[in-house]
C-alpha cells in the first residue's frame, strides 16, 4: 500500500516538472501551425457527443474526412443547406487543409449558385438571383477563412482570384487576389500573368497593368504566351506607347 | 543482464506473434483498399486526402489498442500460466522482467507501425500512378506547363516528407501507452480492470492540457474543481501533445525542434512509468 501511495506521489512530482516542459511544447507546437483547431461548445454542439469524444481524443481528421463524405452524399441529393453545414464542421476540424476550403468554395459558389439560379420552386426571377449571390458570398467567405488560415499558400488565393474573376466580375478584387498569390514562393508562372490580364481590364489602372505584363514578358520566351501578347499590344494602343517602345512580338 | 531482458523480450514478440495479432494487418489493408477503391468517386486531392485521413486514423486507433491490451494482458497471464514464478525464481530481477515484457511489446509496435506504413504507402502509390495515368491522358493535348501543373498537383497530394514525423509521433504515442498500461497492471487485480482504467486515461489523457492551463491560469471556480483540474493536470500525460498527424495530413510541415521535443517528451514518459512500474512490482506479493 505505502509502495503504491509513494508511486503516485512520485507520479504527481513528475506531473509537476514537466508542467514548463508541456508548456514550452505546446506553445512551439502552436506557433509552428500545428493543433490549432478549437473544440468549443458550437462544435460539441454540431458533432455530438460521441463526435465531439471522436475529435477529442485524436481522431480530429478521419472524423472530418467522415463528415466530407456525408457533405459528398449531400451534394448528391442537392441539400445546399446541409452541405454549408457540414463544410462548416469539416473546415473547423481541419483548418489546414486547403482541399476542404477550396471544395467548399467551390460547392457553393459554382454549384449550389447554378441550382440556386435554376430553382424552380421559386418563381421570383429576383429572389433566384439574390438567392444566387448569396452563395457566391458563402463560397468567397470560405476562401477567404481558409486565407486567414493558411496565409503562406498561394493555392486558395489563386481560387478566390478565379472566384471573383468568374463569378462576380469583380476584375480589380482578382487582380489583388492573384498579386497576392503570385507573391507565394511556390506560386506558379502563370497566376503573375493572370492578375495582369485582370489588372488590364479595370479601367484606370492600364498603365498598372502594363508594368506588370512589360516586366513579365521582359523574363523571356517562356512567359510571352498568346494571350500575354494580345494583351500587352492592346494595353500600348490604349496608352499609346511610342513604337519604339512597343514589344517586338507579332500579335497571335 | 541484457541477455536475459533480450530473451525476454524475444519470447514476448514471439508469443504475440503466436496470438496473432499481425491479423490486424488484414483489418487495415481492408480499411485502405476499401477507402481508395470507396474514393474513386471524389476529386483526386480529395481521394488522396480521405486515403491518408482513414490510414493514419486508423494506423492510431490499432497502435494505441495493441498497446493497451497487449500490456493488459502481460502479468495476468503469466501469472495464470505460472510462467512468472519460473522465470523470478531464476537471477532475473524483476525490473528486468518487466523491461523485456515493455521492450518485446515496443519492438512488436514499431514492426506492426513499420508494415501498416507499408501497406498504406503502397496504396497511396497504386492511387497515384492510376491518377497520373488518367491527367497524361486527359491533358495529352493541352500544353506543357498545364499538364506540368496538373501532375504537380497529384504528387504535391500524395506522399510528402511530413508523414514520416507523423507516423513516427503516432508509434511514440503507442509506446507510451504500453508503459502507462503496464504501470496500472503493476498494482490491477485483474485484466479487465487495467484495460478500463488505460482507456479512461488515454480520454482524460487528451484533456490533460485543458485542464493544465485551467488549473494554472488560476480560473476563479469550485475548490474542488480546481484540485480536480490540479489533479488531472500532475497524473495523467498530455496525450495531445502527440496528435500531430492531423496537421500533417493537411500538409503542415512539423519543424525538426517541435518532432525532437514530442519524441524526447514521448520516452521520457515511457522512462519514467516503466520506472515507476517496476517500483511497484518490485513489492508486489506473487
Amino acid at each position: 500500500m505505502t509502495r503504491k501511495a509513494l508511486a503516485i506521489l512520485l507520479l504527481a512530482v513528475f506531473g509537476a516538472a514537466m508542467i514548463p516542459f508541456q508548456r514550452n511544447l505546446d506553445a512551439t507546437q502552436k506557433a509552428a501551425g500545428l493543433r490549432q483547431t478549437t473544440l468549443d461548445l458550437d462544435l460539441r454542439e454540431r458533432l455530438g457527443q460521441m463526435g465531439f469524444l471522436a475529435a477529442l481524443s485524436g481522431f480530429r481528421s478521419p472524423l472530418a474526412a467522415y463528415l466530407w463524405i456525408e457533405a459528398h452524399n449531400a451534394w448528391e441529393r442537392t441539400e445546399w443547406g446541409r452541405m454549408a453545414g457540414l463544410f462548416d464542421t469539416v473546415t473547423t476540424l481541419q483548418p489546414r487543409s486547403l482541399l476542404y476550403w477550396d471544395m467548399a468554395g467551390w460547392h457553393m459558389a459554382w454549384n449550389a449558385s447554378v441550382a440556386a439560379l435554376d430553382d424552380k420552386t421559386q418563381p421570383s426571377e429576383a429572389l433566384r438571383i439574390r438567392n444566387q449571390r448569396q452563395y457566391f458570398k458563402l463560397g468567397r467567405d470560405y476562401l477567404e477563412r481558409g486565407i486567414k488560415n493558411n496565409p503562406d499558400s498561394y493555392f486558395l488565393k489563386e481560387r478566390l482570384g478565379i472566384l471573383l474573376r468568374d463569378k462576380l466580375e469583380d476584375h480589380g478584387g482578382a487582380a489583388g487576389a492573384f498579386l497576392q498569390a503570385s507573391q507565394s514562393a511556390d506560386s506558379p508562372a502563370y497566376i503573375a500573368r493572370f492578375a495582369g490580364y485582370e489588372l488590364a481590364k479595370c479601367p484606370g489602372r492600364e498603365q498598372e497593368a502594363y508594368d506588370l505584363l512589360t516586366k513579365l514578358y521582359d523574363k523571356g520566351p517562356e512567359e510571352r504566351k498568346p494571350s500575354l501578347i494580345s494583351t500587352l499590344k492592346e494595353l500600348e494602343k490604349k496608352l499609346d506607347v511610342p513604337p519604339q517602345q512597343r514589344i517586338n512580338s507579332p500579335q497571335p | 543482464m541484457f541477455t536475459r531482458i533480450s530473451a525476454i523480450a524475444r519470447n514476448t514478440f514471439t508469443d504475440l506473434v503466436r496470438q496473432k495479432v499481425f491479423y490486424i494487418l488484414l483489418v487495415f489493408a481492408l480499411c485502405a483498399i476499401g477507402s481508395s477503391v470507396f474514393m474513386a468517386q471524389l476529386r483526386v486531392e480529395a481521394q488522396f486526402q480521405m486515403i491518408k485521413d482513414v490510414c493514419l486514423g486508423a494506423m492510431s486507433i490499432f497502435t494505441s489498442l495493441l498497446a493497451i491490451l497487449a500490456t493488459a494482458n502481460f502479468l495476468p497471464r503469466d501469472v495464470e500460466d505460472r510462467t512468472i514464478y519460473t522465470l523470478l525464481s531464476k537471477p532475473v530481477p524483476r525490473f528486468a522482467y518487466l523491461l523485456g515484457k515493455l521492450a518485446g511489446l515496443i519492438v512488436l509496435l514499431f514492426l506492426f507501425t513499420v508494415l501498416m506504413s507499408l501497406v498504406f504507402s503502397t496504396v497511396l502509390w497504386l492511387r497515384e500512378q492510376a491518377a497520373l495515368a488518367q491527367i497524361r491522358t486527359e491533358f495529352s493535348a493541352a500544353p506543357a506547363e498545364e499538364l506540368q501543373q496538373a501532375l504537380k498537383t497529384v504528387t504535391d497530394s500524395t506522399f510528402n516528407a511530413n508523414l514520416v514525423p507523423g507516423i513516427l509521433i503516432i508509434f511514440i504515442k503507442s509506446a507510451l501507452l504500453a508503459a502507462l498500461t503496464l504501470l496500472i497492471s503493476t498494482f490491477a487485480t485483474s485484466a479487465l480492470f487495467t484495460v478500463m482504467i488505460a482507456a479512461a486515461i488515454y480520454f482524460i489523457g487528451h484533456l490533460q492540457a485543458t485542464a493544465r492551463e485551467a488549473w494554472l491560469s488560476g480560473v476563479d471556480t469550485q475548490w474542488w474543481t480546481r484540485i480536480l483540474v490540479a489533479l488531472i493536470s500532475l497524473l495523467f500525460p498530455d496525450l495531445q501533445a502527440f496528435n500531430l498527424a492531423d496537421d500533417m495530413i493537411a500538409g503542415a510541415a512539423i519543424p525538426w525542434n517541435v518532432f525532437l521535443e514530442t519524441f524526447a517528451l514521448g520516452w521520457t514518459y515511457v522512462a519514467v512509468y516503466f520506472a515507476l512500474a517496476a517500483f511497484v512490482f518490485s513489492g508486489r506479493e506473487l
